[in-house]
């Protein structure tokens, strides 16, 4: 068979390689937002309980940031989806139902990418908050908002506000962190990429296809963080 | 939980660590040094230097490390009569040298970063003083610029060392058997995910543990200007002599 050139082979051809691979990028940023998102939740939660939990709930909270920190990725998610698998296994075996039964691959690496990086999200919103001025709180107090009015009109704008730079680095993280995902079968871009590599025995051209298109993701996400943060900051006084 | 079976599962992902350490620092050792190179690429204000320093750290940066890895475990293998030729194979052919290597040219592109950072927190003034006193090029780099600029690069390293310990358990996926390739091997084994993970957690974490500690000695060992002076008694005696 005659040798394919590097861009029939990555192409839209009829040999080409070209929409799966940008199918499975897609699948790559699906993953990531949902597992950003996830972390999000788990963020403000954590967040919150670290700033207004009592010592019980702040000790866990900080248990929580600090183990899941220093622990590799790699390991949380073959917790959740070895871990998860036997769960299942568990409750089905209740049911009458035996041997392995797998969890969708995709729930598994959003999951475990929520709970990583709600860690990292959890210390970005704490230092947040701790930029709103304590004076905003008790003016929103002495108007008579409750909690929760406080919190959406209040406090959440401009913890969002201060939060953009440190969850564009976790939305970074985040990305890389969903290559990892690979391992469970998940095709994202590096799983597409290592089975276009073993068919072709082209793994180099393949790979360094993946590279440049997470640069891109990577790149264009820059960008789009970089403009919201400039919005955001509208009307802003900075001190440079 | 069973305690009989995480007590043998410690054990044996323990006789994993040793990789485990010895990947992370070979890499952060080269890395370091491949680091401070790029770092003075940058800040040479020479644009032929400085440019393609800065895609290194672009690219090194942007992609996920696994993708790296990949990249020169299974990639560099297309071009494997070109390497033959070279005499290149035989360290390309072992995961550990694709490993250490991927490693290395990853950390060197976050770390590259911080000793910039750190190099160019150096006060001005320092440096003016230092050339007032006659000191120049290498001298000056030696004596005062490079203890200042690690003083100041040092936290954010021990976050970068922590970062590729962590980094390390990608290795398992190109078969090295460190603590994660022996956790995973054991969890496929026995499909008790649930204590397999909290022992290989835990190990990671006292390994972490230790080393923050570590580099936290180290700090309060180079800043000494900092710490309060030890309150000595006046020797009485010693004025009447």
């Amino acid at each position: 068979m005659q040798q394919l050139s590097y861009f029939e082979l990555v192409g839209f051809g009829p040999n080409g390689w070209g929409w799966s691979l940008l199918t499975a990028a897609g699948m790559t940023i699906a993953v990531a937002l949902c597992g950003f998102l996830a972390g999000s939740i788990v963020g403000t939660l954590v967040a919150w309980g670290k700033i207004g939990g009592n010592a019980i709930i702040r000790g866990l909270a900080d248990g929580y940031t600090t183990v899941l920190r220093g622990i590799p990725d790699l390991l949380v998610i073959y917790l959740f989806y070895f871990g998860g698998s036997a769960a299942l296994g568990a409750i089905g075996s209740l049911f009458g139902a035996d041997g392995f039964i797998g969890v969708p691959a995709f729930a598994t690496g959003a999951m475990a990418i929520g709970i990583v990086s709600g860690a990292y999200q959890a210390e970005v919103f704490r230092g947040a908050y701790q930029v709103v001025s304590r004076g905003e709180i008790e003016a929103a107090r002495s108007v008579g908002m409750h909690r929760w009015l406080m919190f959406r009109r209040i406090i959440a704008p401009q913890v969002l506000r201060y939060a953009i730079p440190g969850l564009g680095n976790t939305w970074q993280l985040v990305l890389k962190e969903s290559a990892l995902i690979s391992v469970t079968g998940l095709v994202e871009l590096l799983r597409q990429s290592h089975i276009a590599a073993g068919s072709t025995r082209r793994p180099f051209d393949f790979y360094i296809t993946a590279a440049v298109l997470y640069l891109l993701i990577t790149w264009v996400s820059t960008y789009l963080f970089q403009r919201a943060e400039t919005h955001s900051m509208r009307g802003m006084r900075r001190a440079s | 939980m069973d305690f009989a079976f995480m007590r043998d599962t410690f054990f044996t992902l323990i006789g994993g660590v040793p990789l485990t350490l010895n990947l992370a620092f070979t890499s952060v050792a080269l890395g370091a040094v491949l680091a401070m190179l790029l770092a003075l690429m940058r800040m040479s204000g020479v644009r032929a230097l400085d440019w393609p320093a800065q895609a290194y750290v672009f690219v090194f940066r942007g992609t996920p490390l696994l993708v790296q890895i990949f990249l020169i475990y299974y990639g560099l293998g297309q071009f494997r009569p070109t390497l033959q030729a070279w005499g290149l194979w035989t360290f390309f052919r072992e995961p550990y040298w694709c490993a250490v290597f991927a490693l290395t040219l990853n950390t060197a592109a976050y770390a590259s970063e911080i000793i910039r950072g750190g190099l160019q927190a150096v006060p001005y003034n320092q440096v003016e003083a230092a050339r007032a006193c006659g000191m120049s090029g290498f001298l000056l780099f030696r004596r005062i610029i490079f203890p200042i600029a690690v003083r100041q690069a040092l936290p954010a390293y021990g976050s970068e060392i922590i970062l590729m310990v962590k980094a390390t358990s990608l290795a398992s996926v190109i078969t090295m058997m460190e603590v994660t390739g022996l956790a995973a091997k054991l969890i496929s084994q026995t499909f008790r995910a649930v204590e397999v993970f909290v022992v290989a957690g835990l190990i990671y974490l006292i390994l972490n543990f230790i080393i923050t500690r570590i580099i936290m000695a180290i700090e309060w060992w180079l800043s000494p200007h900092l710490r309060r002076p030890p309150s000595v008694e006046p020797r009485l005696e010693a004025a009447h002599v």
